[in-house]
Formats: C-alpha cells, sequence, structure tokens
C-alpha cells in the first residue's frame, strides 16, 4: 500500500490517541460519520480542505497526517525485517507498520539500533581478548602456574610409596606455585577491573577511524576518481556510521584527504602497471612512476591483493594510523616496540630501509617491512619539519637465515626478548626465570 | 638400556613433575630451561623423545621444532608440544610444522603419560 494510501491509518491513530469518538471528530469537521470511518479505513482520499480541518480538528501538523514515518524509521525497521528472516512481502509493510503504530514502531526501531550496538561492543570485547597482550600474557602465566600445581598435586595424592625427599621437594613446589597462581589471579582481576582503557564502551577515536576505514576494505572508489573533493569527503565521513565522535571524523577526514592526494598523484592503474613489470618493489616502482616512496607504500597497502599492513607515526612517534595485518600486534594503548623500523627511520628522513621481521612471543609470523620518513611541506620559515614515518608491512614470501631477521616485539611487558638494549620496563613472560 | 627424552620447558616445577613421573616409569630425563640451546643440544643428544613448551626465553618452542624437523635425521623424531595457549592458532602453527603431539596446559599426568606411551610405541612400530 502506498504512503499518501495510509493518510486514513493516520488519523484514526491521531484520534484515538487524542481520545475522540469518531462521530465527535466527524461533527466537528462537518461530515458524516460513516464517511469519516471510510477515510479512516483508507477506503476514500483525503485532501486539501477536509485534511486540513481534521488536522487542526486533532491538533497537528497536516504533514503528519500525509508523510507519516520519516524515512529512517522506514529504513531501521527494514534491516529489522531482514534481519528476523522476514519474507519480502512482510518486510514491505514496514511503511503500513510505522503509520498504524508509531509508538511501537519507535520502540522497534530503537531496539534495533540497540542490538547493532550492542553487536560492535561484542565485536571489540572479542578483539580485545584475542589481541590484547597483556590479557595473553596473564592468562598463560595463570595456566602454566595451574599446570605445575594439577601434576604435582596428583602425583601426592596418587603415589602410595613416594620417598621423603622427593614428597617434601614436591609440597614445597606446591606452596610456591599456589601462591603464584593467588597472585597471577589478583593481578589479572586487578587488570581487568582497574584498567579504563580496556572498556570496550571507551573507543577510542583512532579506534573509530580504523573500524570505518576497514568497513570500506581501505579503498574508496569515489576518492579515486573524484580527487580531492572536500564534498565527496565530508559526506563519507558524516555518514559513516562506525565515526561517532567529532574527534573521529576529524581524523578520517585527514586520512581520506590525503588518500584523495595519492590517488590523484599517483593512480592505481599506473602503480599496477609500475608494480606488474617491477614486482611489488617500492623503490625501483617509485623512481618509475616518479614519486616519493611513502606514496607508494601508502598506495601498496591498499591494494587487497597485497594483504599489506600500513603503520604511520608522527614526529613523536605516535602511530597515527594502522591498518592491521594479521600476526603483527600493534598495541592498542600502551607504548609499541621501538626497534620497528618505523621507528628507527624517524631520525633519517629521506632513508628508505628494509627489513625481515619477525615479532617474538606470539605467532612467530615473519614479515617483509619497508619503512621511509618524510618531511611534509614546510609551515613557514624557521620552522623545523614535521616528518611523518611510514611502513608497510608485507607477508613474508620466502625463508630467509635466521642472521638477516629483525627480532622486535610487540610491547616490553609481553616481550621475551632478552639483553634488550631498547628494553623500557620488565617483561612479565621472564620474571622469576 | 633405558629411553631418553629431552624436555624443554622453563617452568621448573613442571619440568620436576614431569621428570618424576617419567622417570618411575624407566625414562632417561634431560631438562632444559632455555631454548637457545635445545637444538645443539637434542642433536648431540639424539633422544627417543622431545618434549617442548612454547613459550620458552631464548628460542620458542615453534622454532626448535621448525629446525629439528629440517633435518632429515629427525624427521620423524617423536616430538610432543605443551602450551598455555590452546588457541587453534598454535595448534595450526605447531601442526604445520610437523609436531607429533599437541598438549594444552593444564593436562592431567595420566594424559601425558599415554601420550607419551602413544608416541613412543608407534615410534619403535615403525622402525
Amino acid at each position: 500500500m502506498s504512503r499518501e494510501g495510509l493518510t486514513g491509518s493516520r488519523i484514526r491513530e491521531r484520534r484515538v490517541m487524542a481520545g475522540q469518538k469518531q462521530a465527535d471528530l466527524a461533527k466537528a469537521i462537518g461530515i458524516s460519520a460513516s464517511y469519516l470511518n471510510l477515510i479512516e479505513h483508507n477506503r476514500r482520499r483525503i485532501g486539501g480542505k477536509l485534511l486540513l480541518n481534521i488536522a487542526s480538528a486533532l491538533a497537528v501538523e497536516p504533514t503528519t497526517l500525509t508523510e507519516g514515518a520519516e524515512a529512517a524509521l522506514i529504513s531501521t525497521l527494514r534491516e529489522a525485517a531482514d534481519d528476523a528472516g522476514l519474507s519480502a512481502t512482510e518486510a514491505a509493510r514496514a511503511d503500513e507498520f510505522a503509520g498504524r503504530f508509531p509508538g511501537w514502531a519507535d520502540v522497534l526501531a530503537n531496539a534495533q539500533r540497540r542490538i547493532a550496538t550492542l553487536e560492535r561492543t561484542v565485536e571489540t570485547l572479542t578483539d580485545r581478548l584475542a589481541h590484547d597482550p597483556h590479557l595473553a600474557a596473564s592468562m598463560h602465566e595463570l595456566l602454566s602456574t595451574a599446570a605445575a600445581i594439577r601434576s604435582t598435586a596428583s602425583i601426592l595424592a596418587d603415589t602410595k610409596t613416594l620417598e621423603p625427599e622427593w614428597r617434601d621437594r614436591f609440597h614445597i613446589n606446591i606452596d610456591q606455585d599456589s601462591r603464584r597462581l593467588a597472585d597471577s589471579a589478583q593481578a589479572l582481576v586487578g587488570y581487568l577491573e582497574a584498567d579504563p582503557e580496556t572498556t570496550p564502551v571507551a573507543h577510542s577515536p583512532q579506534e573509530e577511524v580504523e573500524a570505518f576505514l576497514a568497513s570500506h576494505r581501505y579503498r574508496f572508489a569515489t576518492l579515486e576518481t573524484a580527487g580531492r573533493d572536500a564534498d565527496v569527503i565530508d559526506r563519507l565521513t558524516q555518514t559513516a556510521p562506525e565515526l561517532k565522535s567529532v574527534a573521529a571524523r576529524h581524523i578520517a577526514r585527514d586520512v581520506l584527504h590525503q588518500v584523495a592526494l595519492d590517488a590523484a598523484a599517483l593512480p592505481m592503474v599506473t602503480l599496477t602497471k609500475a608494480m606488474d613489470t617491477l614486482g611489488p618493489d617500492p623503490v625501483t616502482v617509485a623512481a618509475q612512476v616518479q614519486q616519493p616512496v611513502g606514496r607508494v607504500l601508502r598506495r601498496m597497502a591498499a591494494m587487497p591483493e597485497l594483504r599489506a599492513g600500513l603503520l604511520i607515526c608522527d614526529r613523536s612517534g605516535t602511530v597515527i594510523f594502522r591498518k592491521s595485518i594479521d600476526g603483527f600486534v600493534v598495541p592498542r594503548f600502551g607504548a609499541c616496540c621501538p626497534l620497528w623500523p618505523l621507528f628507527a627511520v624517524l631520525g633519517n628522513p629521506g632513508v628508505v630501509t628494509h627489513a625481515r621481521l619477525e615479532q617474538l612471543g606470539r605467532g612467530h609470523s615473519e614479515f617483509d617491512c619497508v619503512a621511509t620518513c618524510e618531511s611534509l611541506p614546510a609551515q613557514g620559515y624557521n620552522v623545523p619539519p614535521l616528518v611523518q614515518a611510514v611502513m608497510l608491512i608485507l607477508p613474508a614470501r620466502n625463508p630467509v637465515a635466521t642472521s638477516m631477521k629483525l627480532d622486535v616485539g610487540a610491547t616490553c611487558r609481553v616481550c621475551p626478548r632478552q639483553a634488550c638494549a631498547a628494553r623500557r620496563e620488565p617483561s612479565i613472560l621472564n620474571d622469576g626465570v | 638400556m633405558s629411553k631418553h627424552v629431552v624436555l624443554v620447558e622453563d617452568e621448573t616445577n613442571i619440568a620436576e613433575a614431569i621428570r618424576f613421573l617419567l622417570g618411575r616409569e624407566g625414562w632417561r630425563v634431560q631438562t632444559l630451561a632455555n631454548g637457545a640451546t635445545a637444538v645443539e643440544v637434542i642433536r648431540k643428544a639424539v633422544p627417543d623423545l622431545v618434549m617442548l613448551d612454547v613459550m620458552l626465553p631464548g628460542k620458542s618452542g615453534f622454532e626448535i621444532l621448525k629446525e629439528l624437523r629440517a633435518d632429515t635425521a629427525f624427521a620423524d623424531l617423536p616430538i610432543l608440544m605443551l602450551t598455555a595457549r590452546g588457541q587453534s592458532r598454535d595448534r595450526d602453527i605447531a601442526q604445520d610444522a610437523g609436531v607429533s603431539r599437541f598438549m594444552t596446559k593444564p593436562f592431567s599426568n595420566e594424559e601425558m603419560l599415554s601420550a607419551v606411551r602413544d608416541l613412543t610405541a608407534s615410534g619403535t612400530a615403525d622402525a
């Protein structure tokens, strides 16, 4: 049923809400009750003077009777219908439903939006559990200690003739381990409760931006063609559901400006063509296409087939952009490992480094990393330049000798690297060994 | 002649419990708390079985596993991995690297012993 066809339903709804009898309203506007009844059941078209009279009698704007529920409500209801697997015919009646039962439709739409928010929160939480290095290390500690206690305790319980020497030793071990278990359990609880940064509701703007970019798979077809069009960028950032905070929209706008600049200076076709003949080698490709290496790295990160990660940091070493890659852990909070080439190049603008990286302590995946540091355009005279370091992280293709590998960590607390000159704080993994 | 196992485990109390349990079964247990020298030690010892923790100081259990499997002399050596991180990802890595058996902590002593028996029984049957 078309939307204007529901005007009658809305009149009926409003009248009932106002507690008026059909006959009274009919009398007030000077028509018969049976005619009003036909109107209310959408059997008669209504408009013009009569509609205005009814609206004024019901003390509502005429448009609320003709236009009914707004488009956003309808589309949320359609989403709800879709999620619930309603048939297309039923789903198409969202309009009618919203027209007849505006209050209930609002309740349903709000519930639908709330579900979406909660789903995102759950996703974030799951993500945290899998990627929070501190949590992973604490669980490891707990399980290891539990394993020692379990094994020792069952020896004590099951061995009937245990030499006193062994028995005493095992008792001491259990005593030690149970203390350790109590301590680490307490530390874990403390960490889960106290650290405000781990509460999932407190999204950082950076995370919102990452979610936004990921939902676009780091490719923006409109920017590839439109170039640096502020309106297009504003539309993208204003309508993105992932960008909730002003800060996130601000950051996203900057990122998209850079994407548009890069796209205009180095179109995908040009890059793909250069890579077809030269391979995924950023330095030779950059020379061929006559573009800065940093730009080539950013553009390569946007090619889905390379499955690459990308990190960008500013002069302070703060990571301001990240495209995650499976197996390479970038701490979501707290500081990163200073051994990453990303930071090593900060002091050497213009140098391009290449390294085979292995991140210790987690999945032991290897990566080929290319990093460079570039000065941003001068902001004035006698101003030290702002610089940005960019690191492209590619999954390693072929094995190399151990001596060629650079072992790095994610963050000191969970890094097993020994005798590390860059260590800032002791690792909780090596304690007590 | 008693069978020989090299146990690479940095949790000394787990190592001690395993040493006791396997010792009672007639195994000669050599323990190592650091991953760095493990491959070298195992190469020299040529044991009947290797038990490996994953998170080790010096070198991870995965690396040790890979290096051993790269050597044809140790292609069939039974290697039992013990880890407190039973995530499927870790299991996949271990499987890809050619682990013989993968156990997650905390395990029961009986589980561990029967895994050891299985691994070494099939080893002799193949030989």
